[in-house]
């Protein structure tokens, strides 16, 4: 029972962990309609702005966090104006193949400066974070996490309800003709869906960094796994995201901890086919709102 | 130009992919404060007049190639929508388009993306006050509205941006008799209350020459025809091509229909 708690507690963190990661990708999708394969890189670069402002800098934790989002903000906003921009209107596989290469271009650039090796945080979490109920054990990280989780997507919940600059960003996933008519500024919308994603993302990442260590290669791949999230949660939905992360956290946790963890990343990827199967538009895709 | 002049267009060419020519000179000139009402018929290029004006030719990937177009001395002559929109140029896109996953009052709010930031509460009193059918269904998602409660939305949509110059396509498309009345009235009160220019492009003739001073009337992406309202209303080859009576007043029989081919001899 205590080792099924603990399994329950883990997935449950790294759902988490991967459903941010994943709404990142879905903002993106839903506003611009751009599938976006360079997310894995965008986790990695946030992660590592946070580290070489902790490690190298030796700057306070704070800092680190308000310079990383700044950055990250920045970031997803030059992205936009540079890469992306002049690629409205053109098929969405020439979209995609732009951000493989973006991808591989940021991936390139990171080994560049950091090379392959794995570096390791010192560990910031303050210890009252490490919760203990019997034999149950939460290390600090996973806690960390999950408040993360939920204060980000309260922020967010708000900022899409009730915000005018939240509701004209809706409005153009709705009907970007209709929004253009309004006078709503798609092109910012576009920037400004970047700029929040690529925040989540860092998000995403800097967690990543403190679990496992920041390496190049082991936070991309992690960067893929929002593939089998978003397409089990439906590439539209917020919600479904979340779900889909919580799902697949869960998924992993129990396969690794009951059957190998060697099955642990393939495991994903199997849900991805059959999902693929039985239903193409994800659990909580997109059902038109149509009237008779 | 006259200085009550709020639009005016001067022998506009406009040009699809390139390659098909949609508007092949059309000039017209819209005076302040009045209802200006564009006529035609399906393919007419009233649509592509309105997208001219308000911006939206280039998503459709279509261009203004010649002439100009002025707003209060300004050209509008190909610019982006989102600088025709901050001029107080608002279209209301032919049939009625709403945001299906906002509620009515996040449709509404997005009408205020012409002045982000400034506050809109007393703009909301305003559409409720005019559609206070709106106002009950104001958290109910667009999506599920029916189709007079979506054209009073995409109105009261437009209201919310501050127009001076509305472009309304077809608001009447569809709907039943009375409701085009009801919203005919509103759009006249509207005209009155709030000193909105209007151009109303229309199918139904009748109903649009009621409401406004002014006639145009399009035909194969040419202005063909235009005068006063009331003049237009009595001019026999409207009278029998729009408003389906024969010039002395009685209704059409199809027998004559093939008058016609014959008598459309404008060009």
């Amino acid at each position: 029972m205590g080792f099924f708690l603990q399994l329950l507690v883990q997935g449950l963190s790294i759902g988490c962990l991967y459903g941010i990661a994943a709404l990142g990708f879905v903002m993106i999708f839903k506003s611009s309609s751009v599938l976006n394969f360079a997310h894995g890189e965008l986790l990695a670069i946030g992660a590592y702005i946070f580290f070489v402002i902790t490690i190298w800098l030796n700057l306070p934790i704070y800092m680190a966090f308000i310079i990383t989002f700044v950055g990250s903000f920045a970031l997803g906003f030059l992205i936009e104006r540079l890469f992306l921009r002049p690629m409205i209107g053109e098929a969405l596989i020439e979209v995609v193949m732009l951000t493989v290469g973006l991808s591989a271009m940021f991936r390139g650039l990171l080994l560049v400066i950091f090379s392959g090796n794995t570096y390791v945080f010192s560990n910031f979490l303050p210890a009252w974070l490490n919760i203990r109920i019997g034999s149950l054990s939460i290390s600090s990280v996973y806690t960390v996490t999950l408040i993360i989780t939920i204060i980000f997507l309260a922020i967010l919940g708000f900022f899409f309800k009730y915000s005018s600059q939240g509701i004209y960003m809706r409005s153009v996933a709705d009907n970007q003709t209709a929004a253009l008519s309004l006078g709503v500024n798609v092109r910012r919308v576009f920037a400004l869906s970047w700029a929040i994603a690529s925040i989540v993302c860092a998000i995403s990442g800097i967690i990543l960094g403190v679990i496992n260590g920041v390496n190049v290669h082991a936070i991309s791949r992690i960067g893929l796994k929002v593939f089998p999230v978003v397409i089990l949660g439906g590439l539209e939905s917020i919600g479904g995201a979340i779900i889909g992360g919580l799902f697949i956290g869960f998924l992993e946790t129990f396969v690794s901890g009951y059957l190998s963890t060697s099955l642990r990343d393939v495991v994903a990827y199997v849900v991805l086919v059959i999902i693929l199967m039985i239903k193409p538009y994800g659990l909580f895709g997109l059902v038109e709102i149509e009237r008779v | 130009m006259e200085n009550n002049t709020c639009l005016l267009i001067n022998n506009i060419s406009v040009v699809y992919h390139d390659v098909i020519q949609v508007l092949k000179g059309v000039s017209l000139e819209v005076k302040k404060g009045e209802i200006f009402s564009l006529l035609g018929s399906n393919g007419a290029g009233k649509t592509t007049t309105l997208r001219a004006v308000s911006g939206l030719l280039k998503p459709e990937n279509g261009k203004v190639t010649e002439g100009s177009i002025l707003f209060e001395e300004k050209s509008l002559h190909n610019q982006p929508p989102e600088y025709i929109t901050r001029l107080g140029i608002i279209q209301v896109l032919e049939g009625r388009v709403p945001f299906k996953y906002l509620t009515v009052e996040e449709n509404l709010r997005v009408g205020t993306a012409t002045r982000w930031g400034k506050p809109y509460r007393e703009d909301l009193d305003l559409v409720y006050h005019y559609f206070p059918r709106l106002k009950q269904l104001r958290n109910g998602l667009a999506g599920y509205l029916s189709g007079g409660e979506l054209q009073m939305l995409v109105i009261g949509r437009a209201l919310m941006a501050h127009p001076r110059l509305l472009l309304l396509d077809e608001p009447s498309l569809g709907l039943a008799p009375f409701l085009v009345k009801e919203i005919f009235d509103i759009v006249k009160r509207i005209n009155e209350e709030q000193g909105t220019t209007i151009i109303l492009v229309e199918q139904n003739a009748n109903m649009a020459l009621n409401i406004a001073t002014y006639g145009y009337v399009m035909e194969n992406g040419k202005i063909v025809m235009e005068g006063k309202a009331k003049d237009l209303k009595e001019n026999p080859d409207v009278k029998e091509f729009y408003l389906g009576t024969t010039a002395k007043g009685v209704v059409k029989s199809y027998n004559e229909v093939k008058a016609y081919r014959r008598r459309k001899r404008w060009l």
